[in-house]
């Protein structure tokens, strides 16, 4: 599939920012499913310096510095990306999960191998993830002993699609992670919590997956948020909890880490700015279907 | 146990303790031969005597000093007077060679983990750790990941955490890594030591400290700094900090400014300090801030107290940290069992100084070998962030016993179990009454500066001793005291003389006065004056009491000014603090400006400041509120008389001005308008009155020679231009202070508008006529100068506060 996405960001500040840092996660990432073609990146007003880098985690990343006082920023990505068919991974074929757990932990003098030790990055409390008993315990039921891992995420997913409500509104990034777990309720960013958690809690490796999925059927695009989990011997697999699906071509990755705090679209500090009002909007349009 | 000791009578009550080492006495209980000199010179005399003298002498200094040590939801109030045991700890130069070669190779191999840490990463993938502990760290700061400080340094000052083994061997408890404190404390007991036992000092021939903060000012200033000397700051996380006294005082011993993350700014990946003159590039930070709360566009996002962009300016390799943001990972007890495989790999070395015995619980072995021992271990958490009392596993029974198993077994990784360490103790002086010496165990810490290619330790350092008798925690979170260190000289050791080994550096004048330093100077000077004023209307008003008739006008105008509750007593003005016009507010808000600017004001000045403060204490108990006033007056008069005679007289010292005259000029415009408009303001008594509030009957006797009438007390209170109380005066000095400020720009100086009402002799008369009308037009052109006053103020802030007011906000989307 080939996909024109457009990304629009817009603050509007009820004072003057006389000062603003922002860090940008919008250039898609490269993968072995996915090559971004085209891009381009137009910010009102004209930042005083704008840096392009790599972060920790290998994402592409874009930090920009404001020094003219403004009222309005408004940050538009454009890019055309092609994503291609993933191999197909069969849940049964992946390892026990607690073999996965067992592989990820310390042994002394035994080096970990390379793939083993990257995904213990992931594998700890971050800024949006707590580790705690209740959500090993509400993944108690799809974890049980023996289970390949993927089928045990896959049930999770389910799990999560099944008893959390999708509304917007309801809850805000800085909403505590176990009070989610009680309300059940929250958008693309708290199904990838809670599971991440739940993984986590575990013992497993998962990381936060941002981008963009193409909805057929008329409905609204929006920037969206997935889980990637550690599944040997496949290595990393997406599933995405809000759809209850694993991620195939509909799905556009633009950057993973820990979890939101490290791949957030745009992440920054004003000084001054009053209040400020936010809107995003955000167009994926299959390239191929149009033709 | 009891022990004889070298006189019966000194040591009596003195008790060494079997399995524990004894810092003064030796097994046979004879005093050991490093410590004869002091315990002679104590006992010279009466030792009871010396000892409570010592006590009494170290009590007085610290509480001058404003020693303190701030404990977070204390009861008694955040500020907790720092307790100073006036017994050194002394230590042989044998001794301390020991200490110092192990606090090197610690110090080095430490910096070492961090650059591998924060590189290749080569230790874990080699299997000789565990991912566990950085990763799951919160001071691992991913962000850092790849970024190299200047001269491969992540680690410049370093802090060991020792205790003394019973077989006297010194073993390393606790490393501190990101930004030790107690330096400065260290300091500023060595400087009370000198003056509490000033011969012992000499005959023995102390090493001296001082040299080790000239080297610290050199060390991180060198190679950073531009052509024009750099510029290196404290970044502090604000008075309520636990250290904020010992961050205050290492920034006035160094000459560095205190400043707290909204004094900072990057631009273009460059730190810059917000001050009076506009922004100053800073080369070097020394952090108290943590880690994860540095930059809140990288970091913790909710953070006001770091700065945004930091990180950005590290990579760029624009400023210098010490130490560098990330170095906390270090601070976990599960690093202390890796130890020593790490430092064979990494220096080839073995270590010298031993760590307390330490399993990481997420090694399966070490787990099983903890829970099989839990009786007789510590358990302690992983991360700082957990929530865990280290509670002993023995002294656990049934269900929480169950608990902490459980929780072992969860999250093993999350928990590390440490052989408890029995303390050295060392004598005490008892700080009740009898001042007797008695034993308390005690800990080290010891300060090492890290350079490429050399590491100094501070000769010296901060003994830790616990709150009583022979306990086995030492902190001062929990009530216990410190000691001076006294190391001894011998052949080998080179000590800098005070202040004898300066490089040109530090000649060079740094002018950088923080914005939100300057602020505060200016309130300072505002309320200073604000509180003198209404202590001298309360005191007047006091004193009328037996006129009624005037009584009634003072307390009518009291009120109205806010010197006395609309329903209350005068009198009850120093009781009630509830109200936040009252005097006491006003003062609580001057010495609140007084720490804020505590690293400007000299130790004689903060005496002051603690002075006051007890006053402020003591004000509602006291009996006589007039009493009371007095003494308030007192204090304020000695602020007034040092901010001449005590400051530089720079640009922030001069705002200090400003606000004074502007507070004194709002005040007696408010306060002649009020009065003026009252219908007796004619009558002698009501002359004599305002005269006394306004401290100017004194002045007025010998110069007009008639009784208090109006029109002589307005020529001395407006016209006059000699008398420190006549508008005039303060009207002439604030205008020249302006022009000094902003000599290039007089707009400030015509918004404070038109000179005083000019009165002519003739006026004069009028005023003083059966008309009221004459009055009541000066009342009015009076209150026009209060609000033209108040406009200079606001306008005053604009244009040098401004920039401190606003707020960052930390966005996501």
């Amino acid at each position: 599939m080939r996909y024109h996405i457009r990304h629009r960001t817009l603050y509007r500040y009820s004072a003057d920012v006389v000062h603003s840092h922002q860090l940008l996660h919008l250039v898609p990432r490269p993968a072995p499913f996915q090559q971004c073609l085209e891009y381009a990146l137009q910010i009102t007003p004209t930042p005083r310096e704008r840096r392009d880098e790599v972060d920790v985690f290998g994402n592409p990343m874009t930090s920009i510095e404001l020094e003219h006082p403004h009222r309005e920023l408004c940050v538009v990505a454009e890019m055309d990306v092609q994503v291609h068919t993933r191999p197909v991974v069969l849940a049964g074929d992946s390892w026990a999960w607690e073999q996965v757990r067992e592989a990820l932990s310390y042994h002394a003098c035994s080096p970990p191998g390379r793939e083993h030790l990257e995904a213990c990055v992931f594998r700890h409390e971050s800024a949006y993830v707590r580790i705690k008993r209740a959500f090993m315990d509400y993944a108690s039921d799809c974890f049980v002993s023996g289970s390949p891992i993927l089928a045990a995420a896959d049930a999770l997913s389910s799990k999560l699609h099944r008893d959390f409500q999708y509304s917007p509104g309801e809850t805000t990034i800085s909403t505590p992670l176990l009070e989610v777990l009680e309300q059940r309720r929250g958008v693309c960013q708290d199904f990838a919590h809670v599971m991440i958690a739940c993984l986590r809690s575990l013992g497993l490796a998962a990381r936060y997956v941002s981008g963009y999925v193409h909805r057929s059927g008329g409905a609204d695009d929006a920037s969206h948020a997935w889980i990637a989990v550690y599944a040997p011997p496949f290595g990393w697999v997406e599933l995405d909890p809000t759809n209850d699906t694993r991620v195939a071509t509909d799905h556009v990755a633009v950057a993973w880490g820990r979890d939101f705090g490290d791949v957030s679209p745009l992440r920054g500090v004003i000084l001054g700015g009053g209040t400020h009002e936010l809107s995003v909007s955000v167009a994926v349009a299959p390239l191929e279907a149009a033709q | 146990m009891s022990t004889p000791a070298h006189s019966a009578s000194s040591l009596e009550g003195y008790r060494t303790e079997p399995g524990r080492y004894d810092e003064l006495l030796d097994a046979a209980g004879t005093v050991r031969p490093h410590w004869q000199v002091l315990m002679d010179r104590l006992s010279k005399a009466d030792l009871r005597q010396s000892t409570q003298r010592c006590l009494q002498l170290t009590r007085r200094l610290i509480a001058e000093n404003g020693v303190t040590y701030n404990v977070y939801a204390d009861a008694q109030g955040a500020d907790r007077p720092w307790t100073l045991d006036p017994l050194p700890l002394v230590l042989t130069a044998t001794e301390w060679r020991d200490i110092e070669r192990g606090v090197e190779q610690r110090a080095r191999l430490l910096n070492a983990l961090l650059s591998d840490l924060y590189g290749a990463q080569r230790l874990i993938a080699e299997g000789l750790v565990p991912p566990q502990i950085p990763f799951g760290h919160p001071n691992f700061l991913w962000p850092c990941h790849g970024v190299v400080p200047r001269e491969g340094l992540w680690l410049r000052l370093y802090a060991a955490d020792l205790a003394r083994a019973p077989d006297g061997r010194w073993w390393l408890i606790a490393d501190r890594a990101q930004a030790p404190s107690g330096a400065g404390y260290a300091l500023e007991n060595r400087q009370i030591m000198e003056q509490v036992l000033p011969h012992a000092v000499r005959e023995l021939g102390v090493r001296r400290i001082r040299g080790f903060f000239a080297e610290l000012r050199e060390q991180l200033l060198a190679g950073g700094g531009s052509d024009e000397g750099g510029l290196a700051v404290i970044l502090t996380p604000g008075p309520l900090n636990e250290t904020y006294f010992e961050q205050a005082y290492l920034a006035h011993q160094l000459g560095w400014p205190l400043v707290e993350g909204a004094d900072l700014t990057v631009r273009r990946d460059t730190v810059f300090l917000k001050t009076l003159a506009g922004l100053r590039r800073v080369h070097t930070i020394i952090r108290r801030v943590d880690d994860d709360w540095c930059d809140p566009l990288e970091l913790r996002s909710g953070s006001a107290l770091g700065v945004p962009g930091l990180i950005g300016a590290v990579r760029a390799g624009r400023v210098t940290l010490a130490n560098a943001l990330g170095a906390g990972v270090l601070e976990s007890p599960a690093w202390l069992g890796f130890m020593p495989a790490i430092a064979e790999r990494l220096l080839g070395e073995a270590l010298h100084l031993p760590s307390v015995g330490s399993w990481w619980c997420g090694e399966r072995p070490a787990l099983e070998h903890v829970l099989r021992h839990i009786d007789r271990l510590l358990i302690k958490p992983t991360y700082p962030n957990q929530r865990l009392e280290p509670p002993r596993g023995g002294a656990l029974e049934g269900r929480a016993r169950a608990e902490l198993i459980a929780h072992l077994r969860a999250q093993p990784h999350a928990y590390v179990a440490q052989d408890p360490v029995v303390l050295s103790q060392a004598p005490s002086l008892r700080s009740d009454a009898t001042a007797s010496i008695e034993a308390r165990s005690m800990s080290l810490r010891v300060f090492a500066l890290v350079g490429a290619h050399s590491c100094v330790i501070l000769p010296g350092g901060l003994a830790r001793v616990a709150a009583s008798g022979a306990l086995d925690v030492v902190s001062h979170q929990r009530g216990g005291g410190s000691k001076d260190i006294w190391v001894l000289p011998d052949a080998a050791s080179v000590d800098v003389h005070d202040g004898a080994v300066r490089s040109p550096v530090s000649l060079v004048r740094h002018e950088e006065l923080p914005s939100r330093l300057v602020e505060n100077l200016y309130w300072f000077g505002r309320y200073s004056s604000r509180c003198e004023d209404k202590a001298r209307l309360l005191r007047a008003t006091l004193a009328a009491r037996i006129d009624t008739e005037v009584y009634e006008t003072a307390i009518g105008i009291c009120r109205e000014l806010g010197a006395a509750a609309a329903d209350a007593d005068p009198s009850a003005a120093l009781r009630q603090d509830v109200s936040t016009h009252g005097i006491i507010a006003d003062a609580r808000r001057l010495v609140w400006c007084a720490s804020q600017i505590r690293s400007r004001l000299s130790a004689t000045y903060w005496r002051t400041v603690a002075e006051l403060q007890r006053q402020l204490q003591d004000s509602g108990r006291r009996g006589d509120p007039r009493k009371a006033l007095e003494g308030l007056l007192l204090s304020l008069a000695a602020f007034a008389g040092l901010a001449l005679d005590d400051m530089r007289q720079d640009q922030g010292w001069r705002l200090l001005s400003i606000g004074r005259r502007i507070e004194r000029l709002q005040f007696c415009t408010q306060l002649l308008a009020l009065y003026l408009a009252s219908a007796p303001a004619t009558q002698q008594a009501q002359v004599e009155w305002l005269l006394t509030a306004c401290d100017s009957l004194r002045v007025y006797r010998p110069r007009y020679a008639v009784a208090p009438r109006l029109g002589p007390m307005l020529d001395l209170l407006v016209r006059d231009g000699e008398h420190p109380r006549s508008l005039n005066f303060q009207w002439q000095a604030l205008t020249q202070d302006l022009a000094m400020l902003c000599a290039h720009d007089m707009s400030d100086m015509q918004a404070l508008g038109e000179p005083l009402p000019s009165l002519s002799d003739a006026d004069l008369v009028a005023l003083e006529g059966p008309e009221a009308q004459p009055r009541t037009a000066l009342s009015r052109a009076l209150r026009l100068q209060c609000e033209a006053a108040e406009r200079l103020s606001d306008r005053l802030s604009m244009r040098y506060f401004s920039h401190t007011r606003l707020d960052s906000h930390a966005l996501a989307s």
